[in-house]
């Protein structure tokens, strides 16, 4: 009998959950039993809540097991998962499982299927085809392309990925760079990590894509600090690529040429802004510039520069593949192509759900995460990171689009969303996204540097019950300030949770008010 | 992880040879010192200037700009408890509130046998199982006050 395929994956959030372990397990099992196993550690297929999600390959497919704890080890032998058979655990194959299969997988249409780290697999699975369309291609033609196919930046301000590329592409320079920002601080997001461990070489795909388009002949990936085993993965990737002529000189054999340099975070949240991310990549401290001059023109050392997001890099392949046109055709609105919908906090089913723009929250909140894992009502979602708003429930029917979260004064931001039950109040979630920005503001301006202090000063008053109307007043004034004086997102968008709070969620601010009226 | 290796002036001179050729070297130097000696001592200060040119002040204004970068020597393992949003949804104030209980020591404080520092953290990109956890560099999740018990009991254990 020929060794039977078990996948385990490697993912960071599949190793908090004891992956490592239920791998030796297994292996430690099928020795014990004399069976043959091939194990193969994938990247997640996302359905983080199902982790350590085991998968046995068989003629009908995969077949899943999750979430599996070293103590089911020897049960799942004993009930042969190893020909697919029922347990406790059986979730039946995995691309059947509803979560799963209601997907549009385009960037992590690999994610969780392959060994991250093959090249061969990585091929056979459709990789690297738009790289060899995009050597045929001129530049303008791929910035053009790209552009057709709708794509916008991922990492949340949402700006047209084929035009920043023209601009690069047009300015003229003797070097010119791509810096990708994996710096994906946001709280409520980790597609970018999930990406970059579980199918790392759609990434390396992307920003040569980019290089060939523009003109560059060097990369930098920004990794935040806090991802270890992203940071591992894609540092090999890079080598195996080096390996296998996709990066260096002469790329592909041809007369082109691409390499990539990874550089570490340091634990600065603003280091995702980009003007921040590149001073930082300079070896400086991170504090935003002033713009202009755009990155675009005058980025990094000084030269022209595309800075995108890991998913709007990783979502270039595909588009070069398979057209702008079948790219466009999902979405709506000005939205087109699909996001990487990130299911976080307090709900059930947490995981990734890449979906076509017009998804609402509310199929996202139930029909995908299945409530909330308290089993509490919902009471909050906030969409888009520590910046985006604070939704009540009578706002889920919204449309992930970002004019539509525009209208309603929230973003879609990098597709992030955090659910809170019943439980929360609402004042002191409004007080942290001031307090954050306190802690992580650069500094450089000074409406985000002390009017960030001041606003966790004016809701604590408000919190305490003092003179609650006057100060309510006040931090209207002050988001104002924020909002319109800021340099760059961090004070400007960080007004939204803020005022989101406060509009939607009243009362929560005014409970110490009322204990004292009561007395 | 850190190799906490007690200062040397030519092991530092190494480093920073070996990241010399690279452009925007700091960072990547200060990480890799960091590396070594489990922290930035005050002696890599002034290596640092010379090495790239630039005034002391420019490379204390780095290191200290960073979260990352310790100027003092951090207990033998490093506890980061996740404070942001997800976290805190799934009790994260809480479970900061035990941490600081279990190991008597404040945020950012370290044990007085040097075992542990327990630090904040702004997410560790687990969000969809959350209250996260990273002890030096192995991560975890769902972490109930209990959970931590034992996690911080298995690195007491491995250590003996």
């Amino acid at each position: 009998m020929s060794a039977v395929t078990v996948y385990v994956p490697k993912d960071a959030a599949a190793l908090s959950m004891g992956a490592d372990k239920v791998a030796t397990t297994i292996l430690a099992e099928a020795k014990s039993r004399g069976v043959e196993v091939d194990l193969v550690r994938n990247g997640s297929r996302g359905m983080l809540w199902l982790e350590p999600l085991v998968e046995v390959a068989l003629p009908q497919g995969r077949v899943a097991y999750g979430p599996v704890a070293i103590d089911d080890v020897a049960g799942l032998f004993d009930a042969g998962f190893l020909d697919g058979n029922v347990h406790a655990l059986f979730r039946g194959l995995t691309e059947e499982i509803p979560y799963l299969k209601e997907q549009e997988r385009l960037t992590f249409a690999r994610c969780g299927v392959i060994d991250p780290l093959s090249t061969e697999e990585y091929e056979a699975h459709g990789g690297n085809a738009g790289m060899k369309k995009a050597l045929k291609m001129s530049g303008a033609d791929i910035c053009k392309l790209v552009a057709d196919s709708g794509l916008r930046g991922r990492g949340g301000a949402g700006f047209p990925t084929g035009i920043k590329w023209q601009t690069v592409h047009d300015a003229k320079d003797d070097e010119k760079f791509i810096a990708c920002n994996a710096d994906e601080g946001d709280s409520g997001t980790f597609a970018d990590r999930m990406l970059m461990e579980g199918d790392p070489f759609v990434l390396i795909e992307g920003m040569t894509i980019a290089g060939v388009a523009v003109g560059a002949e060097f990369g930098f990936i920004y990794i935040r600090s806090e991802y270890p085993h992203a940071i591992r993965t894609m540092q090999a990737a890079i080598e195996a690529g080096r390996k296998a002529g996709w990066l260096g000189r002469g790329i592909f054999g041809g007369d082109k040429n691409f390499d990539l340099e990874i550089r570490v975070g340091a634990g600065a949240y603003i280091c995702g802004e980009e003007t921040s991310m590149l001073e930082s990549l300079e070896g400086k401290r991170g504090q935003i510039r002033a713009k202009p001059p755009l990155p675009a023109i005058k980025g990094l050392f000084a030269k022209p520069t595309v800075v995108n997001n890991v998913l709007s890099l990783a979502s270039v392949p595909v588009i070069l593949d398979k057209g702008a046109e079948y790219y466009k055709d999902f979405g709506m609105g000005r939205s087109r192509g699909t996001q990487a919908f990130q299911l976080a906090g307090n709900i059930k089913q947490g995981g990734l759900v890449e979906k076509a723009f017009g998804v609402t929250l509310h199929d996202l909140i139930y029909k995908y995460g299945g409530g909330t894992a308290s089993g509490r009502p919902a009471r909050a979602v906030q969409v888009g990171g520590p910046l985006g708003a604070y939704l009540p429930e009578s706002q889920f029917d919204l449309e992930m689009d970002y004019e539509a979260f525009a209208a309603k004064q929230a973003m879609v931001g990098h597709g992030g969303l955090v659910v809170f039950d019943d439980t929360v109040d609402m004042a002191k979630q409004a007080r942290f996204a001031m307090e954050f920005c306190a802690i992580e503001s650069c500094g450089k301006c000074t409406p985000c540097r002390i009017g960030s202090v001041r606003g966790v000063e004016v809701i604590d008053r408000i919190m305490n019950g003092e003179d609650v109307d006057k100060n309510l007043q006040l931090l209207d004034d002050l988001c104002e300030v924020m909002v319109d004086g800021s340099l760059c997102a961090m004070g400007g968008l960080t007004p939204m949770p803020v005022k989101s709070a406060l509009n939607h969620f009243p009362d929560d601010f005014r409970r110490a008010h009322r204990a004292a009226a009561a007395e | 992880m850190y190799r906490r290796q007690p200062w040397a002036e030519d092991r530092a001179r190494a480093i920073i040879e070996t990241h010399k050729g690279m452009r925007g070297a700091l960072l990547p130097m200060l990480h890799a010192f960091q590396e070594e000696f489990g922290y930035i001592p005050q002696e890599a200060i002034q290596l640092l200037a010379n090495a790239l040119n630039i005034t002391r002040a420019e490379v204390h204004g780095v290191a200290s700009f960073y979260h990352d970068f310790r100027r003092e020597m951090p207990g033998r393992h490093i506890v980061k408890v996740c404070r942001a949003e997800a976290c805190q949804s799934m009790g994260a104030d809480d479970l900061v509130e035990h941490a600081k209980r279990r190991l008597s020591v404040d945020m950012g404080g370290t044990t007085g046998d040097k075992s542990f520092t327990l630090e904040a953290v702004y997410c560790l990109g687990n969000c969809a199982l959350s209250p996260a956890v990273m002890i030096d560099e192995t991560l975890h999740g769902r972490v109930s006050p209990e959970r931590f018990d034992e996690l911080v009991a298995q690195q007491a254990e491995a250590a003996e």
